[in-house]
């Protein structure tokens, strides 16, 4: 499928099905993240139970320590 | 003062006279001076802000002056503190400022006291931990805290803003176990730049009482993406920053990462005051660059890191040995675990 991510358009592999695949998918499970999905952000404890669909537009800001 | 200093910011109509002059009259604290502090600070120097306080706990270093506008290769070789090198050359740009530079490791025991004296801070620490310290001073005491991070090519940017925005805290409600650091992925000035031109636009539109929407905002200029959230509703009414009943804990001593000079070993043992697990294996993975001769068992990793050897625990502890500095024993810890 195809979704919009951080404004752009990203071709996804069949088996990322929610936003915990997402995660997994940009190696980010481990990270601090903020997730926008059709502009409501997600709820962190129900990130498995969130399905993503072709064409949804989801905004994932991720945290780094650097500067 | 030369009328015409200021005449280009003061065309610009959202600012104005009457924003020069806010400018003027502000007193602006920057936690950091590498590469995001030297940036912002510059920027915020030019632009006449008044008095300027600049603190950091580091020495300038060759593998700064990639990205460290302020500093030259002489700040390296008399190893200059950077709070020091950062003052003199940002009093050359602007004489007629007040440049404040204090060379001290920003904790829970001193945070208070810089906070309550200025009317904004700029974040430009390497680490969340002070990031965490920084927020809960800066709720408590009600002064607007603009975080600003940035590894690689990718950087983000958040106003927080007293009573109004959620905190840092309702943001990140752990600390990351491991994170990528400037000293393991590297990073490139224009991110730098990126960032610090969004801060110090955020800076100037407190400064001068303008509109500010609070966006958490990120950006990846390599790759050339960003994104926008607007994270009002993550304010978390029992957040024990900002919440109804805090307890500020990143002030708590408890809290502190409390760092051991062990005498006569010139070691520093370091432990974190928040529980944090460090995944030895993969910090391994990603010190085979960066560190010499790194062995790991099941309880720590030990590598050798420009004149030290650092040896990490399971449990987020360290030692490092090779100094008796514990704000040099910290800047190193934070430079490799973030
Ligand atoms: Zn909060």
């Amino acid at each position: 499928m195809t979704i919009q991510l951080n404004g752009q358009p990203v071709e996804l592999p069949e088996d990322v099905k929610n936003i915990d695949d997402l995660l997994r998918h940009y190696q980010l499970e481990n990270r601090i993240v903020i997730v926008e999905l059709n502009h409501e952000i997600a709820d962190k404890s129900k990130y498995t139970q969130l399905p993503i669909a072709d064409g949804d537009k989801v905004e994932m800001i991720h945290f780094v320590g650097g500067g | 003062m030369s009328i015409a200093r200021y005449s280009r910011q003061e065309l610009f109509s959202p600012i104005g006279k009457v924003g020069q002059k806010k400018l003027k009259d502000a007193r602006v604290l920057l936690v950091g001076a590498g590469a995001l502090g030297t940036s912002s600070a510059e920027m915020l120097v030019r632009a006449g802000v008044g008095h300027i306080t600049i603190v950091d706990r580091d020495y300038v270093e060759w593998s700064n002056l990639q990205r460290q506008q302020l500093y030259t290769e002489k700040d390296v070789m008399e190893q200059l503190p950077k709070a020091v090198a950062a003052r003199n050359r940002l009093k050359e740009v602007n004489s007629e400022v007040i440049v404040e530079g204090i060379v001290a490791d920003v904790n829970g025991m001193n945070v208070e006291e810089l906070v309550k004296r200025h009317g904004l801070i700029l974040d430009a620490t390497d680490n969340f931990e002070t990031r965490l310290v920084i927020n809960d001073a800066a709720v408590k005491h009600n002064v607007p805290f603009v975080f600003a991070a940035c590894v690689a090519s990718y950087g983000m940017m958040f106003p927080m803003i007293p009573g109004r925005t959620p905190c840092l805290h309702c943001l990140m409600d752990h600390l990351p176990a491991q994170n990528q650091t400037c000293d393991t992925v590297g990073v490139i000035s224009p991110i730098v730049q990126l960032v610090t031109a969004y801060q110090v636009t955020s800076a100037l539109k407190i400064l001068t009482e303008n509109e500010l929407q609070p966006r958490l905002q990120s950006f990846d200029i390599w790759k050339n993406e960003q994104a926008v959230i607007n994270v009002e509703s993550l304010k978390n009414k029992d957040c024990p920053t900002c919440g109804s009943h805090p307890t500020f804990p990143f002030l708590a001593y408890e809290n502190q990462t409390k760092a051991a000079v062990l005498c006569g070993r010139n070691t520093v043992q370091l432990r974190p005051g928040m529980e944090r697990s460090i995944p030895l294996d993969k910090l391994a993975l990603r010190l085979k660059e960066l560190a010499g001769d790194v062995t790991v068992n099941p309880y720590l990793l030990s590598c050798t890191y420009e004149d030290y050897r650092l040896v990490f625990f399971k449990d987020g502890r360290a030692l490092i040995h090779g100094t008796s500095e514990p704000a040099q024993a910290k800047a190193i810890y934070h430079r490799i675990v973030g």
